[in-house]
């Protein structure tokens, strides 16, 4: 049974963090990570080839942190698999124990490190939460059954500062009508915004996840701003941190304050340490 | 109508030298190749002076009337059929499927002259947008006559994708995202709704397509 589950349903703020499989086969280093963040965090989210761009599998990645004893959230996107592809690496999921699956659309290709690469998009993400739900009530896609069904705890992305916000809303109440039941939002800067959000979704039984960068330096908001799609740092918060004499120290303060209040107005928050995995255990017991 | 541009003139060149052809006949097409500026009577004459200064021979140069008219094309080329046997290779200003008819039509060589790129609406002369990929399963009706297969770079049916930023589309970041305007326009039409639309059927678009009307109308 899903922790993060039932966690956010007993009304529990969660805290969620994210790894990112290795380039290659060396596991070394994400395991180190695990070990940093796993102490701070319920789950721990586990990205899908990132930035459009060649990574060991999910799949095979969540597995591994499950195995260190940290619930990961199983990412998958709808860029690199088809439909058969998606269903059978959902089944195998449920399979190795995986119960939490976040389903996004994907970056598109040309973001990546493979620009030639045919982006795949048989299915958008509202598609695949469908699917696996579908999955929990024991059939495929195709209404056939299956043998065995599966019990996901399935998420998906919000992006509440992106306008137009009727557009964003109208996407997020699709995603909840697929079988979406939690929301892991894009990094949040503007916490009025959040709580347009939150309070539109509550009513429909979906819980938000509120994502904080730990922004620690301005080379990486630049990164945000120029690289980043669907994202952007708004300006007061730049300028707070490129004039600090410390933009790491600053950074961490910032994301202190920012967990401290979306602890006020969400079901939990989803941490992006960027770098900065020591810091998390600071910036979450100094913001309660 | 099908959007052309002119092929990579290297790789002209070579199909010609790959075969030691010396002398050319080139056919472009009226329909299409002639709106696309690509084909016509002008673009025919410009690459014949091109072959021309390339020492080869051009035995003589035809604009077909529907190039992917094999009926129209056969009749072309007979017409043309001294011309064409003293030629060693035939060049095409049409698009695949003008390539492939004329082909079919001649006994010589023939090679492309244009690469073909999409089925395009003409937004003024000479700029052309792709708007339909010719799914096979039109999703126009729901989606207030904007097509999301096509003009979403990502070809999502539902949307819009998480990197829409400000109205704006991720990867043509100089562009509304589709997901938008038809959310838009729905909204303005009294009739935008909640639902998912479902996963395409990629089987109407089995490769290749054929339709014969004369039978049942079906299609493959
Ligand atoms: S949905 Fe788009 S691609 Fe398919 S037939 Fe209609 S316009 Fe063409
Ligand atoms: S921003 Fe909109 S149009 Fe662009 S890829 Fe995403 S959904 Fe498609």
């Amino acid at each position: 049974m899903s922790r993060l589950r039932d966690m956010l349903s007993a009304g529990e703020f969660v805290v969620t963090g994210e790894v990112a499989p290795p380039k290659g086969a060396d596991v070394t280093a994400m395991r180190a990570a695990v070990e940093l963040l796993a102490p701070h965090c319920h789950a721990l989210n586990v990205t899908d080839n990132q930035g459009a761009s060649l990574h060991l599998a999910s799949l095979a990645a969540s597995r591994i942190v499950l195995d260190m004893g940290i619930e990961p959230i199983f990412q998958q996107t709808c860029r690199d698999r088809n439909r058969l592809a998606l269903q059978s690496d959902l089944l195998a999921a449920w399979s190795l124990g995986l119960e939490n699956v976040l389903v996004v659309t994907g970056d598109d290709p040309r973001a990546g490190d493979h620009p030639n690469a045919k982006g795949v998009f048989d299915l958008d993400s509202t598609q695949l939460a469908e699917i696996a739900r579908g999955m929990n009530e024991g059939h495929d896609m195709m209404d056939r059954p299956l043998a065995g069904a599966t019990d996901f705890f399935i998420g998906a992305a919000m992006f509440p500062e992106a306008e137009p916000w009727d557009v964003q809303l109208a996407r997020a109440e699709q995603k909840i009508e697929a079988g979406v039941r939690f929301f892991q939002t894009q990094a949040i800067f503007d916490m009025t915004r959040l709580k347009r959000a939150v309070e539109a979704l509550r009513p429909h039984g979906a819980k938000v996840i509120a994502g904080v960068l730990v922004l620690k330096s301005p080379r990486v908001i630049d990164f945000i701003n120029e690289r980043l799609a669907g994202l952007m740092v708004p300006d007061a918060i730049a300028d707070r941190i490129r004039s600090a004499d410390d933009p790491a120290e600053e950074a961490i303060v910032l994301a202190t304050e920012q967990v401290r209040e979306i602890r006020t107005i969400a079901d939990g928050v989803h941490i992006m340490p960027l770098g900065l995995d020591a810091a998390v255990g600071r910036i979450l017991g100094n913001s309660s | 109508m099908i959007i052309t541009r002119p092929r990579d003139w290297e790789r002209i060149e070579d199909n010609l030298a790959s075969i030691g052809a010396r002398s050319v006949f080139i056919m472009g097409c009226g329909q299409c190749a002639t709106v696309a500026h690509t084909g016509g009577e002008t673009e025919v004459a410009e690459v014949a002076a091109r072959l021309e200064a390339l020492g080869l021979e051009v035995t003589g140069w035809t604009v077909g009337e529907v190039t992917c008219h094999l009926g129209g094309t056969k009749l072309e080329s007979r017409k043309h059929g001294g011309d064409i046997e003293a030629a060693d290779a035939v060049l095409v200003l049409a698009c695949g499927a003008g390539v492939q008819t004329v082909a079919d039509s001649v006994t010589k060589p023939v090679f492309p002259g244009l690469e073909s790129l999409f089925l395009g609406n003409v937004i003024r002369n000479g700029i052309f947008e792709e708007r339909c990929l010719m799914c096979g399963e039109c999703v126009l009706d729901k989606t207030a006559g904007i097509c999301p297969v096509t003009t979403c770079p990502k070809g999502l049916l539902n949307g819009p994708c998480g990197g829409m930023w400000e109205g704006m589309c991720e990867v043509l970041t100089d562009r509304e995202c589709t997901h938008v305007r038809i959310r838009r326009r729905l909204t303005e039409q009294h009739r935008a709704g909640k639902g998912t639309l479902a996963p395409k059927d990629f089987s109407k678009t089995l490769k290749p397509g054929g339709v014969n009307i004369r039978g049942h109308g079906d299609s493959r």
